[in-house]
């Protein structure tokens, strides 16, 4: 058993493991972080996205060895319900989720395309979540929340 | 005057064992802790006194304690679709009390009375409409004692904000005064008056769901969240054949893994760990020898199999009309055959269950759209007595169907058992979508004939579906069927055979199924069952016949439509959409990227919601790619309960009936399915989302209907007809994949 050391939500955490390539999507839930979502294990749904060093990955291609020493942002540690992030009080204040299993994974990217671009066009929020799935159909409240984080929109 | 009666006292032990069991669980659970105190009570012997159950009992649904909050017990459970918020404001409605004054227990089938599954758009109209009844009696029982205490008369009485007060003013008496903590011991009363509807101050306002800040920050606890101290970690391992039985599993290759552990009953095999990366990796080592079995129809003749089946039983849905005689000089006769094949529910998380099982009881957290109906079920394979199984209801991935969340939870209600721990079972990707219950495939021959002023002379609706085993409780379940326990055989595709016959006026309709015994797939309902394949053909063979007749296919709708609401629906729409009277196809359909608009309408299961929907599509011609630009829906489900909440409806019914219209296709080969992962069952990304324009159209004093399901039936048929306006060409098989419509085009 290894221990892997990270920084999570910006606390310093290690998460035990027997095996270097155990993606950290399984290490962050192993921890209690459950926000971050199991969606396909094959980086193509993003339900797993959170932030390494500031970039959205999918924790599902992460493996514990490569994120050591590493800067791990989750959805909780965005923002809460007394204090949420810009785009988590968007995705509130649209009514965004309904079974809100892709949620998670989609106010990360958007928190990371606001980083890098805080003034995105409809189309930038596309291209930006077209790694996104979601089935309820959710979408056109995604793109409407997350120009309205931007200050767009209204 | 209602009776009433001391509550049964809860014992020490049970509370003591709710807070124990109560730190273990996670923040924002409390109804999981509650449930389990209810539990521990009703063990405790009849003393305790279980929660009454009884849908006729108003007791069941609504109880006000010491402090005057209101707990509503609500068998139907919140998918995303919002009834969290939608039944508190009935009650609340109802009743005279805030929504913030509501507490809320769903889906749990030792506190919450069986309201039947939440299922077919059904939870407002059915489940709703219980509640609504239950807070009326119980505002009627309050009035009652508050006139007794107060000396006045019922009429001189009104509940409001938790209290009832005399109307001419002074003071009034707290629902917590009247009743806290005792019982109603009312049976549900029909004759309770209602509300006036121009009275209401919280039905009808988009107030917001309850559940949506968890979700967006990370405390919300679905099912794949959920955890039991001493809780294993389980993968069942699916043969790679579907009728494949297990012929020998050497242990030894996954020897390696710490923990790891085979469990084999039958041709039922699962590994478990003490955390869940052993166990994926303990799935994926596992080495199996399994028979071969080839028993799957052939994909590409899937149609013509159904059609060649010949052991099947007719049945007429419907005639109407005098029968067709000869066809008159100057009218015109259409055919065509419409097919929509096996769909996944493509929830976008894998399936996964909680159980724990003791000898004499088992307790199963499941995301279970029927909980209450799936314990006989359970009951019956782990053979247990119906009242000691209790299925309690979490959040899953959705999808608005019925997708492996059954079978995940006999999974783990059967590993528990075996290895005496609770057990977590996560079904992968693959396994959910290889091994989810899929949406049925619908054949359907279509002919017409119209006279040359748009008036229908003949309909006939002939259909091949797989038939519903009659008295079938629930739908076979993959793991007691292999661990060979008793199951439930048959099939439980859902009401398919709706919306299969034209709303117009026409003189002569006749709709004729032949019921299949078997289906190539297990089927099971899928979002609006049967009814977007049938209004498909029906919508897009009514806008084969305006063309046919060489008029505007909204003018032809409504010259044969009677019912009013179905075309204010309709005008509506075509309102929203700035429609242009003009036969289809439209007259720039050579054009490398043409452009056309299609309509379909549908009163969904001739009882429920009035749709109207117009789509505005580009088709690339080089590439058969379309692009949905824009969808028009006006929308009619009775009265509104939350419009915020119906409109969230209308959008991802749209949404996920344009990604199975454009996309989904369940793809197998002679031994198993082979659309296993997001690239070869590709869903709706962002960029092929269109703009939507929808309207509600309120009708506060008609009943509620669904909203749930019936924007998903107008889709298909809408997309289609767009496509024939831009194009010419018409497409009669779904998915309209790029490469189906290139030959489709080429084909005309």
């Amino acid at each position: 058993m290894a221990s892997y050391r990270l920084r999570i939500n910006g606390v310093d955490r290690a998460i035990e493991s027997s095996d270097p390539d155990q993606p950290l999507l399984y290490g962050l839930r192993g921890l209690g972080l459950t926000a971050t979502k199991f969606g396909c294990g094959l980086g193509q749904c993003g339900a797993c996205s959170v932030l390494l060093d500031g970039r959205p990955v999918q924790s599902c291609l992460e493996t514990v060895a490569n994120a050591q020493g590493k800067s791990v942002v989750t959805l909780e540690g965005l923002g809460s319900i007394a204090a949420p992030h810009p785009v988590q009080a968007a995705f509130i204040k649209e009514q965004v989720p309904q079974c809100g299993y892709c949620t998670s994974g989609m106010i990360v990217s958007a928190a990371a395309l606001l980083a890098e671009k805080p003034k995105p066009t409809e189309d930038d929020i596309r291209t930006a979540l077209a790694g996104h799935l979601c089935r309820c159909g959710t979408h056109v409240r995604v793109i409407r929340a997350v120009m309205a984080a931007s200050g767009q929109g209204g | 005057m209602p009776a009433l009666t001391a509550p049964a006292a809860r014992p020490a032990a049970a509370i003591a064992q709710l807070f124990t069991r109560r730190t273990m669980l996670k923040a924002g659970m409390l109804a999981v802790g509650f449930a389990f105190a209810g539990s521990r009570a009703r063990a405790q012997g009849a003393a305790s006194g279980p929660r009454v159950l009884d849908p006729k009992e108003l007791d069941s649904f609504l109880a006000v304690d010491g402090d005057g909050a209101v707990t509503l017990f609500c068998g139907k459970v919140d998918l995303g679709q919002g009834l969290r918020i939608a039944m508190r404001q009935i009650a609340g409605e109802e009743l005279g009390i805030g929504v913030d004054k509501i507490k809320y227990v769903e889906g749990d089938t030792a506190l919450t009375p069986d309201q039947g599954r939440t299922s077919g758009s059904n939870g407002i109209q059915r489940g709703g409409m219980q509640i609504r009844r239950a807070a009326a009696t119980a505002r009627e029982a309050l009035i009652a004692l508050a006139a007794q205490r107060l000396n006045l008369t019922a009429d001189d009485l009104v509940a409001v904000d938790g209290e009832v007060r005399p109307k001419n003013g002074g003071a009034g008496l707290r629902f917590a005064e009247l009743i806290g903590s005792k019982s109603f011991n009312l049976k549900l009363n029909s004759k309770a008056p209602l509300k006036d509807p121009s009275r209401y101050t919280l039905v009808g306002k988009p107030l917001p769901r309850p559940d949506v800040p968890a979700k967006c920050t990370g405390t919300f606890t679905y099912v794949q969240d959920f955890a039991l101290p001493d809780m294993v970690h389980a993968r069942v391992i699916r043969p790679p054949a579907v009728g494949a039985k297990l012929v020998a599993v050497d242990e030894t290759s996954i020897k390696d893994l710490p923990g790891a552990k085979v469990v084999r009953i039958n041709d039922f095999l699962a590994v478990t760990a003490d955390d869940e990366w052993t166990a994926v990796r303990a799935a994926r080592a596992l080495r199996a020898q399994w028979s071969t079995w080839s028993g799957l129809p052939e994909q590409d003749k899937l149609a013509a199999t159904l059609r060649a089946d010949r052991d099947v039983t007719d049945e007429v849905l419907l005639t109407r009309g005098q029968g067709v005689g000869s066809t008159p000089s100057g009218a015109m006769t259409r055919s065509a055959t419409f097919f929509w094949p096996m769909q996944s529910h493509a929830s976008i998380g894998p399936s996964c269950a909680v159980a724990e099982v003791t000898e004499n009881s088992a307790t199963i957290w499941t995301a279970s759209q029927g909980t209450h109906g799936n314990r006989k079920t359970f009951a019956r394979f782990l053979r247990l007595p119906e009242d000691a199984v209790r299925l309690i209801y979490l959040d899953g991935a959705g999808c608005y169907g019925m997708n492996g969340h059954e079978d995940a939870a006999a999974d783990a209600a059967i590993l528990a058992r075996a290895v005496g721990r609770p057990v977590r079972v996560q079904w992968s990707r693959e396994d959910e979508h290889g091994w989810d219950p899929k949406g049925p495939p619908q054949l359907l021959d279509l002919s017409g004939v119209v006279d040359p002023s748009g008036h229908i002379l003949s309909w006939r609706t002939e259909m091949w579906l797989p038939q519903t085993t009659r008295g079938l409780p629930d739908i076979p379940l993959l793991s007691p069927a292999a661990a060979g326990l008793d199951d439930v055989r048959g099939l439980q595709p859902g009401l398919i055979s709706q919306n299969a016959d034209p709303p117009y006026a026409a003189d002569n309709v006749a709709v004729l199924v032949h019921w299949l015994k078997d289906a190539p797939l297990r089927p099971a309902p899928i979002r609006s069952p049967g009814k977007p394949a049938n209004c498909f053909a029906v919508e897009s063979f009514t806008d084969e016949l305006a063309a046919a007749a060489g008029l505007d296919p909204i003018e032809f709708r409504l010259r044969g439509l009677q019912d009013q609401r179905g075309i204010d629906v309709i005008r509506r729409a075509a309102a929203l959409m700035n429609w242009q009277s003009r036969p289809s196809p439209g007259p720039n359909r050579a054009a490398a990227l043409t452009r056309g608009r299609g309509f379909a309408y549908v009163h969904y299961k001739h009882s429920e919601s009035h749709v109207a929907m117009g789509m505005e599509v580009a088709v690339e011609r080089s590439s058969g790619r379309i692009k949905v630009e824009r969808v028009a829906c006006a929308f009619d489900c009775g009265q509104i309960i939350n419009p915020d909440g119906a409109r969230a409806q209308v959008e991802g019914s749209i949404l996920q009936t344009l990604s199975r219209a454009l996309m989904e296709e369940v793809k197998f080969d002679r031994s198993r399915v082979t659309s296993l992962d997001w690239s070869s069952y590709p869903i709706l990304r962002f960029p092929d989302v269109p703009k939507l324009d929808i309207a509600l159209i309120d009708r506060p004093t008609e009943p509620p209907v669904g909203a749930g399901e019936a924007a998903c039936t107008t889709v298909a048929a809408a997309l289609a007809n767009a496509v024939f306006d831009a194009t010419g060409a018409r497409l009669r098989t779904v998915p309209f994949t790029p490469d189906r419509v290139k030959s489709t085009l080429d084909g005309v």
